[in-house]
């Protein structure tokens, strides 16, 4: 049923916070979706959400860049500050706040525009680039960042859409990475993609970690155990532990976890 | 019998099938103790289908050629003596037939019977004074070939009448029967009734197809017509359009064209930016229960009738144009201008616009909102460069199918531009389009055989050309939109 994971093999070597959230509470209409979520999310470590379906592991990622104020029945309360700054202040513009947090979403989304146009979206809208040459450089980078510039140096101004699943996916990694934001979350991103696909964008992750702090919500036990060094599991709207993904996996606390990852629910 | 009865029969008939072969379906299935391959009621339906479907097909087909058949008979027995002179033929059997309807009329008003009728005479009968005491009033005496031809015409259509009575329901009894018959456990009732239904609704579309044929045929036949007449050449390339009564008119299209073109694009002018923005609000900003009273209000314009738009433009519109800015500016006269009829259809283009827009701008998936968002845009940027762009195409399509319905808007017109064929650019100036033309040459007094009403023909068949471009071009590019997210 569960394999033997192979757990990521760089430890956690910081520990600075990024994230902090305190009593997180989201409604949906009547709906409680989360419950009093505490959690603290360091920098340049890959963090993974496991939990069934419905848990709320991607309500709470959705958070993290105000991604639900775009739902209009959705009510977010709690504190979630980033770098000790609180993002649901009034003062901040939830607009800037995505610059800093990016998200790649669970099913590839390019824009249909070219290759090149679907990068330099970011750094366009924000102003990141002077002339044509920085911004040449930044979708050089980004294509790089994401392994996929080899794939698509030749064809830069070939739309999006064109591109097979996996590619798509790397490109809308490359489009979140050109902002320069400081978080990167990410939704399922391997979920529609095949296996090949899926290991180059695990892969990816673990080098992206280098640079952000990753938010993975995933459905797969495996993938968390392969690519993240800390875990959150999520039921019924509760964080019910955090810690690091090999005490998670091998010696869960709470009684739920094991359940969950011994595939008794779920 | 009437075709009305003889319908009420076999759709009687077909209903008697449908339970018989129900019931027979269920006899057997309980007889042979084998199971039915279908529900009973698939049983019931292919009897019924069998039964009325080829026999109405029967009549239908009959009502068509009976008449075409008769006639091309009784039109040999009239000889040219009796056709005045400079008449046509077909005026004699236009009296011919008035005349077979009217013996009908004496028979039901009692005055004879069908032995007197046989007995009757043209040379010795009044038949004129007659046939006027039951309402059918002649022109003229009655010349005996024409008098002998409706006899024999109304003869054919009464015996005619009996054997299609005859063979429809024959054949409807008989396919009952028949059908009947083969109702069996193993039949397999359901497939057949399906692909009875099939072949229905191929036929339905077969029908607006053909109809399309029809059109573009019954159009290019009179326009072979009409060059005939006129030189092509000077159709599409001559700068005037003047015709006359008396022959030696100038029927060159390119005025008319122009005008077309000119309120067509001033209509678009209005309709595409209005109609864009409204889609934008009401898709990306509108707040769900004010679109659903906003949408439909918007739409109320679509269902306005142009004859109404008309009068907008004539005693609004019109003046009100003139009066504040051509008379001010100098710049014309006249209270119908091109500028009028275009800013009046304009509106009339919004919901045409504005609704297909909202619906494609709607149909661009959430993701692509989600991924613009998620990297920092804000709504405008998301709609400028994300959406818009995405549901450009469908937009496009929308826009070229304002644009036919522009090109084709006749009421508008006469009444906000005017009827002067004219080569201009004042938009305050009366100008016309191909539509009104082909209504005011169709409509004259001129003989229908002469180039300036057959010219009506050559314009709408031209027209056709044009907007089935434009539905084409609209088409593909729908098509092209629709392939890239899936």
């Amino acid at each position: 049923m569960f394999d033997a994971p192979k757990f990521a093999e760089t430890k956690v070597t910081n520990n600075d916070i990024k994230i902090a959230a305190r009593k997180v509470q989201v409604y949906y209409g009547d709906t409680h979706a989360i419950k009093d979520v505490d959690v603290d999310i360091l920098d340049k470590t890959v963090t993974a959400f496991i939990g069934p379906s419905g848990c709320g592991k991607s309500t709470f990622l959705r958070c993290i860049n105000r991604m639900n104020d775009t739902i209009d029945i959705c009510r977010v309360m709690g504190d979630i500050l980033i770098d000790g700054e609180d993002i649901y202040d009034k003062k901040v513009d939830p607009v800037q706040l995505r610059a800093k947090v990016g998200m790649v979403f669970q099913k590839p989304n390019p824009f249909p525009k070219s290759i090149y146009d679907n990068v330099a979206y970011g750094p366009r809208i924000h102003g990141l680039a002077r002339t044509k040459a920085d911004l040449d450089e930044i979708v050089e980078k980004s294509l790089r960042r994401a392994a996929l510039w080899n794939e698509a140096k030749d064809r830069l101004d070939q739309p999006g859409t064109g591109l097979s699943g996996g590619q798509q996916q790397r490109l809308c990694i490359a489009r979140a990475v050109a902002t320069s934001p400081e978080v990167l979350l990410m939704d399922e991103p391997c979920s529609a993609l095949d296996p090949i696909a899926t290991a180059q964008v695990e892969e990816l992750i673990d080098e992206l970690r280098q640079e952000f702090s990753v938010v993975i919500v995933t459905h797969s036990m495996q993938q968390a155990a392969r690519v993240s060094q800390k875990t959150a599991f999520f039921h019924l709207g509760h964080l019910v532990e955090f810690g690091d993904t090999g005490q998670i996996f091998t010696n869960p606390k709470d009684e739920r976890t094991e359940s969950y990852i011994t595939g008794r629910i779920g | 019998m009437s075709t009305g009865y003889i319908t009420l029969i076999v759709l009687g008939l077909c209903g008697l099938g449908f339970f018989l072969g129900r019931a027979r379906a269920l006899a057997t299935s309980r007889a042979t103790g084998k199971k039915l391959h279908s529900l009973p009621n698939y049983y019931g339906q292919a009897v019924a289908l069998f039964t009325a479907v080829p026999a109405l097909l029967l009549m239908l087909a009959w009502l068509f050629l009976q008449p075409l058949m008769i006639e091309g008979r009784i039109g040999g027995m009239i000889p040219d003596s009796v056709i005045p002179e400079g008449g046509a033929k077909s005026l004699v059997m236009a009296d011919v037939r008035r005349i077979a309807d009217g013996l009908d009329a004496l028979m039901v008003a009692g005055h004879m019977s069908e032995s007197d009728l046989d007995a009757m005479r043209a040379d010795f009968t009044d038949v004129r004074n007659r046939l006027g005491n039951v309402g059918v009033a002649l022109g003229s005496d009655v010349p005996v070939p024409v008098f002998e031809a409706a006899k024999e015409l109304r003869k054919s259509q009464n015996s005619g009448r009996f054997l299609m009575t005859i063979a429809v329901l024959g054949l409807a009894g008989a396919l009952l029967v028949w059908s009947w018959v083969r109702v069996h456990p193993d039949q397999r009732a359901r497939n057949a009734s399906e692909t009875f239904v099939l072949s229905l609704l191929i036929g339905a579309s077969l029908v607006a197809i053909l109809t399309t044929f029809g059109i573009v045929a019954s159009l290019l036949f009179e326009t072979i017509n009409f060059f005939k007449m006129y030189p092509a050449a000077d159709f599409f390339f001559s700068t005037v359009w003047n015709p006359q009564f008396r022959g030696g008119s100038d029927l060159g299209i390119l005025p008319l064209l122009w005008g077309t073109l000119y309120v067509s694009f001033l209509a678009l002018l209005v309709a595409v930016p209005l109609g864009l923005m409204i889609a934008i609000y009401l898709a990306e900003y509108a707040s769900k229960p004010l679109r659903a009273i906003a949408k439909p209000a918007i739409e109320v314009l679509a269902g306005i009738p142009t004859i109404v738009y008309g009068l907008f433009a004539l005693i609004t519109v019109g003046p009100f144009l003139r009066d504040y800015i051509a008379s001010p500016l100098g710049l014309g006269t006249s209270s119908s201008s091109v500028l009028t009829a275009g800013l009046v259809m304009g509106i009339m283009l919004i919901p045409f616009v504005s609704s297909l827009s909202d619906d494609i701008i709607n149909a661009v998936p959430q993701s692509m909102r989600d991924g613009s968002y998620g990297l920092g845009a804000t709504k405008s940027e998301t709609i400028k460069q994300v959406i818009l762009p995405a549901a450009l195409p469908g937009v496009v399509g929308a826009i070229l199918l304002a644009a036919s319905r522009a090109i084709g808007e006749t009421m508008i017109v006469v009444m906000g531009a005017g009827a002067a064929a004219k080569l201009g650019l004042n938009p305050f100036e009366a100008m016309t389009t191909i539509t009104v033309k082909i209504v005011s040459q169709l409509t004259g007094d001129t003989e229908f055989a002469s180039p300036e009403t057959l010219v009506a023909f050559a314009l709408g068949l031209t027209l056709f050309v044009f907007t089935l471009g434009l539905n084409v071009i609209a088409l593909v590019i729908v098509r092209k939109y629709r392939e890239q997210y899936e």
